[in-house]
């Protein structure tokens, strides 16, 4: 509910998950809690029942530091950064662009990619933006409101003059219904469109419980023309100068990849490498280097 | 070409583009065969009159239903406002921008915050203006991550004993005028779904006129009608799909040629798009009692990326005129087709009459954020008069023949496309602040922001969980330079000309008042109140407010009989969001509007009382 998510005034919500742990000695400077900022409506990343893989990470994460874990539920839209992190009111982003300037951010955990969403009875597979099937099919993509931004998909398709077979949902949605990106997913298994392009998290996690069977593929051009990337590196985000929590989320990542890894294969995040071919989600290295990531890296063409 | 270097000389109209400067420079109307000859304007007496406010009220947002924010008090004087001084003032107890004014109706005035808005009635007839009544609606605290740029109201009105007001989430309001109690309360719209409601309803005979905002979630625009007694919706209009939902039937005629045709609200966009297509209605409304006809303007289209929407996104970015009982479209005339600018064609259109090339015409005048003033036939859409009132270089002129304007290509934006020096910015030439008409001196005197901007590259973030991408848009001071953001213009509509202006540091984003005595009122974002001769420019008398103003004074008469002056003090909104605690160092926050104003702090914090002012 979009009315919990945005309490300004009340404290953080406090999820009960994990039980309360003595003060620990190693983090003097940090409340007693994991204090993550999260989405409370945004399956398969998060939701306030805890069922996202986001909070899978963030109770991995605070079991190892002995900590509960303390969200701050708001919805991840303009303004969530400014708003949790930027006022205090919680520490840590779970998934973040890599190198986003707004925050610091760790070294990516995972690395995911735009994918094609078909229904398998359509016997329709495409594997680049370059296919010219793709000026005939009936295509859904997400898109965002008036304020300067698009979502790759869309950017790639007009660079090609493809745009009057396009169907635009809003990424932002009705917030009332449960995950609201989803229905880009669900309008494939409705044969609404023929393919959408959507982000791979978001993809792999909807296509796998479908009642209808559908195929995600990645897409192939890792810069599909016009500078356009459609694989990013995520990474866990802290406040600009958290220098002592960013060291400590990077050594649980360093240590827990191999658990991390399998909470992302359970939810069939598709998975990329660098130069974006795919990986295999539970034995391959992570993505980008291992260093906490700098300011406008890897994203910016 | 520097952003200095391609001024015209000596004109306060400076960036154009090469060959176009010179014809598109003020003064030299070389592209505009439909501009004045110069003929004085001229308002036929008593033509709008039959519907005038008593003399010492303000029962409407603009005071009159035309908007004119024109006044008849005449005690304040040119040479008596020098003894100016504050009488009292009110805290509303909310700290955000306050874009909109008091109302004054038989010794009450009304006022409304931002979200959460607070309602208070303060009694006039007792010293101080104590608290008579107040309502705190319940209000949806979720609202505020809806609200595009500051959780701002702007305003209310009154009509039949009732006072009507906007919540944030999509409610309208009527209260009691007398006991503060709840009359109607009609919800319009889903936050939920991105929609949020700021603007002042307007009441037009038994209707009131309301819409929404939100465009930059994607949200799909409308106006409406509701019935002054009940709150029933009476007409619902939206901006774009079939002409069903446009309510264009019939009764529509517009003047150019490419606004007819069949469900244009549809072929002008990709399929579905129109649904996600914006062109919401937060401006001001105004009302032509004698045409019996609402003037409202609408947003840009949706979505940003204009390569994703090609064709002109009808009916984003221009002006409806409709039947205020019925909704239904009688001309529209579009401001920006295919905008790519986040040009909002939202800006009010005040209905006067004027001599135009030696011709009685019924306009309305129109200040557009994208940099031109239009004088319009509002019989039927007819554009009379284009000209810049601010620095623009996006287009050379407007196409008397077509109504269109002559686009520059290389200032259109493209996502993914670097493209430099574009005026004016998105904040606009104007935003919505609104202009003032007095028939005293037939002059209009309008705000203005002269900023301009960049727009780069390609900045990955996150949303929902999902990469996108956001252009890199960094504002900045346009050819007047940083001391000189802002301009109070007195603008000849009849000519297209500016008669004065007067520079400011920061944009001005303060609606004036102009009175019986032609004293011109209006604030600063840095927190001056100034009285300045509205014949001539010059300064009269100031004073400095607690906090920036980007609301609009009004001037009434108070139980006493003496004239009082109000004014919100309260910095916020678009560009004032970073008084609000935006951080400096980001110049791309707030759409880019931050790097616009990085000093703005220095000079004002957030606040939120009224001042009201009077000769001792």
């Amino acid at each position: 509910m979009i009315a919990a998510a945005l309490r300004l005034a009340a404290p953080a919500l406090v999820a009960a998950t994990v039980a309360a742990a003595p003060w620990s000695a190693h983090h003097p400077a940090r409340p007693r809690a994991l204090r993550v900022c999260a989405d409370p409506n945004n399956m398969p990343f998060s939701d306030s029942a805890g069922h996202g893989f986001e909070n899978r990470i963030a109770s991995l994460v605070a079991r190892d530091l002995h900590e509960p874990v303390a969200y701050t539920w708001w919805a991840q839209r303009r303004g969530f950064v400014r708003n949790t992190l930027g006022a205090q009111r919680c520490d840590v982003v779970i998934g973040i662009i890599a190198g986003d300037e707004q925050l610091s951010t760790t070294a990516p955990y995972y690395r995911s990619t735009y994918v094609f969403v078909t229904r398998r009875s359509s016997n329709l597979h495409f594997a680049s933006m370059n296919d010219p099937r793709l000026r005939r099919v009936r295509i859904g993509i997400h898109v965002i409101g008036d304020d300067y931004n698009s979502l790759p998909p869309g950017v790639a398709l007009a660079g090609r003059g493809i745009v009057r077979n396009v169907v635009g949902y809003s990424i932002y949605g009705n917030y009332a219904k449960p995950s609201p990106p989803a229905t880009l997913i669900t309008a494939v298994a409705q044969g609404k469109v023929d393919v959408a392009i959507a982000w791979g998290p978001l993809a792999g996690y909807y296509a796998a419980r479908s009642r209808v069977p559908l195929d995600v593929s990645p897409v192939g051009d890792a810069m599909a023309g016009h500078g356009i990337p459609f694989s990013y590196a995520i990474a866990m985000g802290v406040r600009k100068g958290d220098t002592t929590l960013l060291r400590t989320l990077q050594h649980e990542l360093d240590t827990r990849r191999a658990a991390i890894r399998h909470i992302l294969a359970e939810y069939h995040v598709p998975l990329v490498t660098d130069d974006g071919a795919q990986a295999r989600a539970d034995t391959d290295h992570p993505a980008g280097d291992t260093a906490p990531h700098t300011a406008s890296g890897g994203t910016r063409p | 070409m520097s952003r200095q270097g391609n001024r015209c000389a000596g004109s306060w109209i400076a960036v154009v583009a090469l060959a176009a400067a010179v014809a598109a420079c003020r003064g030299e109307h070389a592209p505009m065969a439909m501009a004045a000859t110069g003929a004085a304007p001229s308002v036929s007496s008593g033509a709008l009159a039959p519907d005038a406010p008593p003399a010492g009220s303000w029962p409407l947002p603009g005071r009159n239903a035309q908007g004119w924010r024109y006044s008849p008090l005449a005690q304040i004087t040119a040479d008596n406002v020098k003894n100016l001084k504050v009488a009292w003032t009110f805290s509303t107890g909310t700290a955000r921008g306050f874009e909109g004014q008091p109302l004054v109706v038989d010794s009450t005035m009304y006022v409304v915050s931002p979200y959460p808005n607070h309602v208070f009635a303060l009694d006039l007839t007792r010293t101080g203006g104590p608290v008579k009544w107040d309502y705190l609606p319940t209000t949806a605290p979720a609202s505020q991550g809806e609200a595009c740029c500051d959780v701002v109201n702007r305003g209310m009105s009154f009509a039949d004993g009732k006072v009507v007001f906007n919540r944030l989430d999509n409610h309208t309001v009527a209260l009691d005028a007398k006991t503060g109690k709840v009359v109607w309360d009609t919800k319009l719209d889903s936050i939920q779904e991105g929609s949020t409601m700021t603007m002042a309803p307007l009441i037009a005979g038994n209707v009131v006129l309301v819409g929404n905002s939100g465009a930059e979630l994607g949200v799909h625009g409308w106006a409406a009608g509701l019935d002054l007694g009940s709150g029933k919706i009476l007409w619902r209009a939206y901006s774009t799909g079939p002409d069903s939902e446009v309510k264009i039937g019939p009764d529509f005629k517009p003047y150019y040629p490419q606004y007819k045709g069949k469900d244009l609200g549809v072929s002008t966009w990709p399929p579905d798009q129109w649904k996600l297509g914006g062109g919401t209605v937060w401006g001001w409304m105004t009302y032509d009692p004698e045409l019996n006809l609402v003037y409202y303007g609408t947003a840009n289209p949706g979505v940003w990326n204009p390569d994703m929407r090609p064709g002109d996104n009808l009916f984003s970015a221009g002006v409806f005129a409709r039947d205020p009982k019925t909704g239904n479209a009688r001309w529209w005339y579009q401001f920006t087709p295919h905008d790519s600018w986040d040009y909002d064609g939202v800006n009010e259109n005040i209905p006067v009459d004027l001599t135009v090339n030696g011709q009685a015409r019924k306009v309305v005048v129109h200040f557009d954020r994208n940099g031109f003033a239009y004088t319009i036939d509002r019989q039927t859409g007819q554009v009379l008069v284009a000209q810049p009132y601010q620095s623009l270089n996006w287009a050379t002129g407007v196409d008397p023949q077509t109504g269109k304007p002559i686009r520059v290509p290389s200032k259109e934006t493209h996502q993914g496309v670097n493209t430099t020096d574009i005026c004016p910015s998105s904040t606009g030439a104007r935003d919505q602040q609104p202009a003032a008409f007095s028939p005293r001196t037939s002059l209009f005197y309008t705000p203005s922001t002269d900023l301009c901007m960049d727009y780069k590259g390609l900045k990955a973030s996150y949303i929902a969980g999902t990469p996108y991408l956001g252009a890199d848009v960094r504002m900045y001071a346009g050819p007047g330079g940083w001391n000189g953001r802002g301009q109070m213009i007195a603008w000849n509509a009849a000519t297209g000309k500016k008669v004065w202006a007067i520079t400011e540091r920061f944009p001005v984003w303060s609606g004036p008042v102009v009175t019986g005595s032609d004293v011109l009122f209006y604030g600063t974002m840095d927190g001056w109140f100034k009285a300045v001769n509205a014949r001539t420019g010059q300064e009269l008398w100031k004073f400095k407010v607690g906090s920036g103003i980007v609301g609009n004074p009004m001037t009434y008469q108070g139980p006493d009989g003496k004239q009082y002056v109000a004014v919100y003090s309260g910095i916020g909104g678009w560009l004032g969001a970073i008084a609000l605690g935006l951080s400096a160092s980001d110049p791309t926050a707030a759409l880019g509007a931050t790097g616009a104003m990085p000093d703005l702090p220095k000079y004002t914090a957030p606040g939120g009382m009224l001042y009201v002012f009077a000769l001792p």
